[in-house]
């Protein structure tokens, strides 16, 4: 009998639109000791099973099925007073956001003590030593003086930190973790990761990790259950299920997640997800508007060069220029990108690439150096009428599917807008023609055209901002993390889209990440930044192979080592 | 999510087009079921609705016109209401001291406030919300100034400020035209002690929107700020204005009649609901009660319906409280 034994549930939420099923005929169990992970894409219900085991389901949420059994005893049907018992005590859980996740208006100690005086029978001097413990264990220094902070004198890891402290504090038999490093740096993710493995084994605590991230999978799980939309397709011990799949979802899941060790061609497709795009016309590229010889003046060296950039924002602003604070987010930064190319731009957050991207892109203006750019000088530039030039030939893609595009307008008007602003078509028909053809290139169909956002997944949204990049023929194309807030498969078909359209367009791009695998993946070359300069400059594989610089050797063994997955189904790009 | 590779462009083009659609997608909203399921919202919004129709077309609906001296006469004056004794089936409410019927006064009494309140507003909102979105967009010096010139403003009630613009409009203009742009004044003054709150939720909201990805996006295509501001940032800023502006609406009227109870708003010859209350007033301890207080019933309905309309229609565009 396991320490925890999920059977058979089944979660349903009855919307006005009739009753959703979240979870169905879901059966999982933990033992002590074990680390079981619960792996799927968006949607899949993962959530909704750690938030049920806990009794956190919001209404009108329920268990219509099944049942919860802790240590043997049925947990999920009893009474309020009685749930909240177990809650902290027996069951302990790990949030996604340690920002949210503790309360700022009150210091670290309050919010350990009262958990622990709440579930044991401490005083408070007691219970604050073992809090200070506690904090120890996890690996906060200084815990005697620190347990008397708030949260927000703490940085993102360390409150993570302290939130896996509060989850452990009253001793519990099961932990539940939900996205437990997705919001944090991968070098912090690496260290959590061990302390969360480490505090199992020494506790002999049951733990479930909820996560979309196969990195974190492959590195401490010991079990894994795959879910797709709320069923468990495949469950069984993490090397079988990672190294040798048996069901197509499971196979297909992880042909997509990049891998940090080779290059592939392509990603192969992944089934079941979403049907992947319309099968995109073959487009006649000489004839084509998209190709057609565009007015550009051609050049030769390389289309972008930035030389020794600079950017510094004020961050605390005075009327004395000596009290003023200064952040230099980007410094000294020097490099080019040939024609055709794909540069990729790979730091932590905070490292300056995104500064750097939307410098070049004209939405900051340098506080020094130089921008070259086809030809001509972007710096000099002073006004809106020569800068349209360079605009037309450049644009970007960017983050977040989800704010990038202007909710109330129509997908037509939204990749409409640059060629209207440009004059690029002759009239509406063109403009029209143009627009319908570009949906249909990225994958979209024409019958998008007169939809808004709002109708569409992450996935088809950023084709969407693909289009609307494409609109006025440019020569470059920045990308911004634009996969980062997708799911692995939907990552892949991206990823895919764009590598065709850039050696279908000729087109040179600027690809910018925190994701090595998926540098390595993309890119020709590969600048690394760290805290607002460039550490090396390399070719992709040189990068990889043969690291010079200190920092991009840590960063490549922070990549997660990804080897235990299945190779099968995947072309690898043939050395060149 | 549509994954329909047989449809066209043509043929979805044409199945989106049109008012059945708009209507169909209404129909289909959170709001409309929210507005269903709210017996308060049903009652409100009716309320209002019947009152605004009848102050509309009140000369068709009004038994008499009480402006028109033919139609009244003195030895009807102060009848009560029809349901007490010596009440009259011809003057439902009663008469006034002049003979004129009551009801009929309400209705367009009703005019004059509903015109003066949906005026201030619209008036309030051209001022605020362009300030607004400036304050939000551009930062700053502009904001700066504009928010300390908006805390001043706050400072002071909004009844003292229109009195305050009332009685410079009176001292200025020649005493000949008081009477013709009294109106005007008045929408004016009520106008600009109320177009701070908009100004603020606009900038709010602005200074949300500025930083998403779509308007970087417009950005990066080289489109102006004048046009980014009013084709992306104003249609998505919108929202929380068409609730302040129905509560707003409420106010403009009381203060309407705030002031024309006091004597400084409306003039007699085209009397408001707050000018009714103010005439009757000298009547109400000599038992001759109905005078005063049916428009003052009649005002307390309007402003209390269009305010359960506003309160619901916050709660319900609240995306937290979906």
């Amino acid at each position: 009998m396991a320490l925890l034994d999920i059977k058979n549930i089944r979660v349903d939420f009855p919307t006005r639109r009739g009753v959703f099923t979240a979870v169905e005929n879901v059966t999982l169990s933990v033992n002590p000791g074990e680390i079981l992970g619960c792996v799927g894409e968006s949607g899949a219900g993962k959530s909704t099973i750690g938030n049920t085991v806990i009794g956190l389901l919001e209404p009108p949420g329920r268990m219509s099925e099944g049942e919860i059994d802790l240590d043997g005893k049925r947990i999920d049907n009893l009474p309020y007073e009685a749930i909240r018992k177990i809650r902290g005590r027996r069951i302990g859980m790990i949030f996604q956001d340690p920002l949210t996740s503790l309360n700022p208006l009150q210091t670290i100690e309050r919010q350990l003590v009262e958990t622990i005086t709440t579930h044991l029978p401490l005083n408070e001097s007691e219970a604050r030593q073992k809090a200070v413990d506690l904090l120890a264990r996890v690996g906060i220094p200084e815990p005697d003086i620190r347990i008397g902070q708030y949260p927000h004198q703490f940085s993102g890891g360390m409150r993570q930190r302290v939130v896996i402290a509060l989850a452990l504090c009253a001793d519990p038999e099961v932990i539940i973790a939900d996205e437990p490093t997705t919001a944090l740096d991968v070098s912090i993710q690496a260290q959590i990761l061990d302390l969360m493995r480490e505090l199992c084994r020494e506790r002999q605590v049951g733990m479930i990790i909820i996560t979309h991230d196969m990195g974190v999978i492959a590195d401490i799980t010991d079990r894994v259950a795959v879910m797709y939309h709320g069923k468990v397709v495949e469950e069984g011990p993490t090397k079988k299920i990672l190294g040798n799949p048996d069901h197509p979802y499971t196979q297909s899941l992880i042909s997509a997640v990049p891998r940090p060790d080779v290059r592939l061609k392509r990603f192969p497709l992944v089934e079941y997800i979403e049907s992947a795009g319309q099968a995109r016309k073959e487009l006649d590229i000489a004839n084509h508007w998209l190709g057609k010889a565009r007015d550009f003046e051609a050049m030769d060296g390389p289309l972008l060069t930035l030389e020794k950039l600079h950017m510094r924002f004020v961050t605390r602003n005075a009327i004395l220029p000596r009290d003023r604070r200064y952040l230099d987010a980007v410094k000294d930064v020097s490099f080019d990108i040939k024609q055709g190319e794909v540069f990729g731009l790979v730091g932590e957050s905070g490292s300056g690439k995104s500064t750097v991207a939307r410098m070049i892109a004209g939405l900051y203006k340098p506080t020094g150096g130089n921008i070259f750019f086809a030809g001509g000088e972007l710096t000099a530039l002073r006004t809106e009428r020569e800068k349209d030039r360079y605009r037309r030939q450049m644009q970007m893609i960017f983050q977040d599917p989800y704010s990038s595009l202007n909710p109330r307008m129509r997908v037509l008007d939204i990749v409409a807008e640059p060629i209207r602003f440009h004059n690029l078509a002759d009239d509406r028909k063109e403009t029209e023609t143009i627009v319908l053809d570009l949906l249909e290139h990225v994958g979209l169909g024409a019958a998008a055209a007169v939809k808004y956002p709002h109708e569409f997944s992450g996935g088809q949204r950023q084709r969407i901002s693909i289009a609307r990049a494409l609109a006025t023929r440019p020569r470059f194309l920045i990308c911004d993390e634009p996969t980062s807030a997708l799911d692995v498969s939907i990552q892949a078909q991206i990823l895919n889209l764009l590598k065709d359209l850039q050696q279908e367009l000729g087109l040179t791009m600027m690809f910018i990440s925190h994701d090595l695998p998926v540098i390595r993946q993309m890119c020709d070359r590969v600048g690394v930044m760290r805290h607002g300069q460039l550490c090396e400059v390399a070719e992709t594989e040189e990068l990889f192979e043969n690291p010079q610089h200190e920092y991009s050797k840590h960063l490549l063994d922070l990549m997660p080592k990804l080897d235990v997955l299945s190779h099968e189904g995947l072309e690898v790009e043939e050395a060149q | 999510m549509s994954t329909n590779t047989e449809q066209t462009y043509e043929a979805a083009a044409k199945e989106r087009s049109g008012f059945s659609d708009v209507l169909r997608r209404f129909l289909d909203s959170d709001l409309w079921f929210s507005f269903r399921n709210s017996p308060v919202a049903i009652v409100a919004t009716t309320v209002s609705i019947i009152i605004v129709f009848a102050a509309v077309f009140a000369p068709w609906l009004s038994p008499t016109n009480p402006f028109d001296l033919a139609q009244f006469d003195l030895l009807d004056s102060e009848i009560p209401p029809v349901w007490m004794a010596d009440g009259d089936p011809r003057f439902l409410l009663g008469t006034d001291d002049q003979g004129r019927d009551i009801f009929s006064t309400i209705l367009y009494g009703s005019r004059i406030s509903l015109l003066v309140g949906f005026s201030s507003v619209v008036f309030a909102m051209a001022i605020g919300i362009p300030l607004g979105l400036i304050s939000g967009y551009y930062g700053g010096h502009v904001d700066a100034i504009i928010m300390r010139i908006a805390d001043i403003q706050l400072s002071f009630p909004a009844i003292l400020i229109a009195f305050l613009i009332d009685g410079v409009a009176r001292g200025v203009l020649p005493r000949e035209v008081h009477d013709e742009m009294a109106l005007y004044v008045l929408v004016f003054a009520i106008g600009i002690s109320g177009w701070v709150q908009y100004a603020r939720t606009v900038r709010g909201s602005t200074m949300v929107e500025k930083n998403k990805e779509y308007v970087q996006a417009a950005r990066v295509i080289g489109i102006r700020r004048g046009t980014i501001l009013m084709r992306h940032i104003l249609p998505n800023v919108l929202g929380p204005v068409l609730v302040i502006a129905t509560i707003h609406l409420a106010l403009a009227i009381i203060t309407e009649a705030t002031l024309s109870f006091l004597g400084v708003g409306v003039p007699v010859t085209s009397p408001s609901l707050g000018t009714l209350i103010r005439v009757g007033y000298d009547f109400l301890f000599s038992g001759v009660w109905w005078i005063t207080i049916m428009p003052g019933v009649a005002l307390i309905i309007l402003v209390l319906a269009i305010n359960l309309v506003g309160d619901w229609l916050r709660d319900a565009l609240n995306p937290k409280l979906r």
